[in-house]
């Protein structure tokens, strides 16, 4: 097997890894002990799939509320995502951050953070640190179109190509911040017609063609580590379930049915198997192996989470600072 | 009085409320309807803010009114909080009466800089020469796993900032009849609701009223110590007084319903009467209302005091994620009581 064939292999795993541990939530959340907002990301597989395949060690990347497919794409452990949203001590967060909050660090996660905008500059920041030790790594900030709302954004990327910073901006624009669409909250549909005035590089690409997300982010890497700056990729995408919750919001009239029907035709997972079949890098016995296995991983993962203990209530405030030895009055 | 009852559970009100002709509401009711009446009443005030039209209505708050007055003053926001709290002042000089609402109290921090350096110095800066009336509704959020940057109670981050004045309503008549002075008033005020009171009932009349800040209430008579409680203390509050009297303690709460301006005389008096004081706050232990007024206690006269004061806050310690730990993070009716417990000669 080609090194290009294990590549577009990983990025099938990939999704359909994050689609099934997404889905697994959706058949459980009903049970109501997963007590943890949950931001699904499925129908958005492919931005995190195939920017993530990009990434080397040392390179940091920065989520947001909807962030379960990035860590996931960047090897995340299912059974410590899951834990964590049950609220357990052996979750990546010991229970302390739940859905909104996961951190790897040893993985290029140092956190994670929920309000819309906020992890913008943390990424060119870690930018500034990777330039200023002439290190050859980059930063990732993912962000919704909801985010390209936020001032942050500009002062951000601007401060970013001043300095020719090594940072992907990646906006997962799926057209609205939760029943607010984008024509509500601007007058450009593409986020990137208005950031190209800052003089970067921008991309809009179909962000449910793996392939596509993963050549433009490819391109924008090579860039960054090139010491040639910033990136600005915009990929069209669209969220199935609702904004928060397993349930699908088009119900409750969030937004139109025909909408999410037509999105839906165009299945990232789908789209992206289709075409690994018709070009023979993979065969339909390959698929059913990879969704049996990753289902069984996933279902460990799950049974392991709802076992783990929960954290011990007397240890509340563990992790507030680093352990000094003393305790803070 | 009717309107001073807190009904902290659902048979509470069903075995008390529906004495003859009192209409009741819930909390989130009167706020809509308050919006409503004002919207109807005032063509200078408008609603704004992150899906106020949308079909959740900011948890119920907003619903309906982009309906039926139009999606220009009933107006969705992009997500740009700094700045769109600019917008809302800039239109308050000019002469409107914006209401900005936020789901969650963190978001305040976004807005942070045009509160506090912009909105609530503006009168004072241009030597009274101009006001800004402008209205901010935010909510305390809690539970299922909101954690750290979505159940905080940041109300006391502004307690320090001269000019502003803070509601915290704990009953639907207080949430109506606050909204009402707030929205009609010449200066800036932060109006910070509690997401778990959105369900509780009460007597609200209907029309137009207002309730003037810096006016605490006693909602309940007691002898043996005062107890404070803001916001959604005040349900905690009241089942602690049950279970104590049980016990044969007597509690006076008193809820100042809003935190800036304090109604100290009111909180005095109650003190000078118990001569024991607990103050239940609905935020972090530091820095908050409870440390105000514990301070103001004891500028007053520490002499009335025959315990040392007592506080039931959160901890310092940012709000957790796992249910086992939220659990242990919200102080609630028990904390209360034993605190009431411990000051007991
Ligand atoms: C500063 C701030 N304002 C508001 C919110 C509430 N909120 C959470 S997610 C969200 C929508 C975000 O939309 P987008 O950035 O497009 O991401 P998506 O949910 O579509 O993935 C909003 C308004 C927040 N978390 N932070
Ligand atoms: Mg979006």
């Amino acid at each position: 097997m080609s090194l290009a064939e294990e590549k577009v292999r990983g990025l099938l795993e990939t999704m359909v890894l994050v689609r099934r541990f997404e889905e697994k939530i959706v058949e459980v959340y009903g049970a109501q002990d997963m007590k943890s907002p949950v931001h699904l990301c499925i129908g958005q597989e492919a931005v995190a799939a195939g920017v993530c395949a990009n990434l080397k060690p040392g390179d940091l990347q920065f989520s947001t509320h909807r962030n379960h497919g990035h860590c996931l794409a960047r090897g995340a452990d299912p059974a410590a995502l899951y834990a964590e949203f049950y609220g357990r001590e052996t979750g990546c967060c010991h229970g302390r951050g739940g859905s909104m909050h996961p951190s790897f660090p040893e993985l290029g996660i140092p956190g994670t953070t929920a309000i819309v905008g906020g992890t913008i500059p943390l990424a060119v920041g870690a930018g500034l640190a990777f330039s200023m030790r002439g290190q050859d790594n980059l930063a990732v900030a993912f962000f919704g179109d909801g985010a390209s709302d936020q001032g942050i954004l500009a002062e951000s990327v601007s401060f970013a190509v001043l300095h020719r910073l090594p940072v992907l901006f990646v906006c997962e624009n799926n057209g609205y911040a939760v029943a607010s669409p984008l024509s509500a909250r601007q007058p450009d549909p593409d986020v990137s017609a208005r950031m190209a005035g800052f003089g970067l590089p921008t991309v809009v690409e179909d962000g449910n063609n793996a392939a596509a997300v993963y050549v433009a982010a490819a391109e924008a890497a090579a860039r960054a580590r090139a010491g040639e700056g910033p990136t600005f990729l915009e990929f069209k995408t669209y969220r199935w379930q609702g904004h928060v919750g397993p349930e699908c919001d088009v119900e409750r009239g969030c937004r139109p049915a025909e909408e999410l029907a037509a999105w839906k035709k165009r299945c990232p997972v789908a789209l992206f198997t289709r075409a690994l079949l018709e070009k023979g890098v993979v065969d339909e016995a390959y698929v059913k192996d990879l969704y049996e296995k990753t289902d069984q991983r996933l279902d460990k993962a799950l049974a392991e989470a709802r076992k783990s203990p929960f954290p011990d209530p007397a240890d509340i405030g563990r992790g507030v600072f680093a352990e000094t030895g003393k305790a803070d009055s | 009085m009717p309107w001073t009852h807190i009904y902290a559970d659902k048979e509470d009100w069903e075995g008390l409320a529906p004495e003859k002709g009192l209409r009741s509401l819930s909390y989130v009711q009167a706020l809509n309807e308050t919006q409503e009446l004002l919207l109807e009443s005032d063509p200078a005030v408008f609603v704004l803010g992150e899906g106020v039209d949308d079909p959740g209505g900011v948890f119920g708050s907003t619903l309906g009114l982009a309906g039926k007055f139009g999606k220009k003053r009933v107006l969705d926001l992009p997500i740009a909080e700094n700045g769109m709290t600019g917008v809302a002042l800039g239109a308050a000089l000019a002469g409107m009466r914006p209401i900005f609402v936020h789901m969650r109290t963190d978001f305040l921090l976004m807005c942070a800089d045009q509160i506090a350096n912009h909105a609530a110095k503006w009168r004072y800066m241009s030597g009274g020469n101009q006001g800004a009336p402008l209205v901010i509704r935010a909510i305390i959020g809690r539970g299922w796993g909101s954690a750290a940057q979505h159940s905080q109670a940041l109300q006391s981050m502004f307690l320090p900032v001269p000019g502003l004045r803070i509601f915290t309503p704990a009953t639907p008549y207080d949430a109506k009849g606050l909204l009402v002075w707030a929205v009609k008033s010449k200066d800036p005020v932060l109006f910070i609701e509690h997401r778990w009171l959105y369900g509780s009932v009460g007597y609200v009349p209907e029309g137009l009223y207002t309730v003037e800040p810096g006016q605490a209430v006693v909602r309940r008579q007691g002898t043996d110590a005062t107890v404070v409680a803001v916001s959604h203390m005040n349900i905690e509050a009241a089942r602690a007084a049950r279970a104590l009297s049980a016990r044969g303690i007597s509690i006076e709460i008193v809820d100042p319903r809003t935190i800036a301006p304090l109604d100290m005389e009111t909180i005095l008096k109650s003190v000078e009467k118990t001569g024991r004081l607990v103050i239940c706050d609905c935020a972090c232990r530091t820095g908050g209302a409870a440390s105000e007024i514990a301070a103001r206690v004891a500028e007053a006269g520490p002499s009335l005091l025959r315990a040392p004061v007592a506080r039931v806050t959160f901890p310092d310690i940012p709000t957790p994620a796992s249910p086992v730990l939220e659990e242990a993070y919200y102080p609630g009716a028990k904390d209360i009581a034993r605190a009431v417990a411990e000051i007991m000669p």
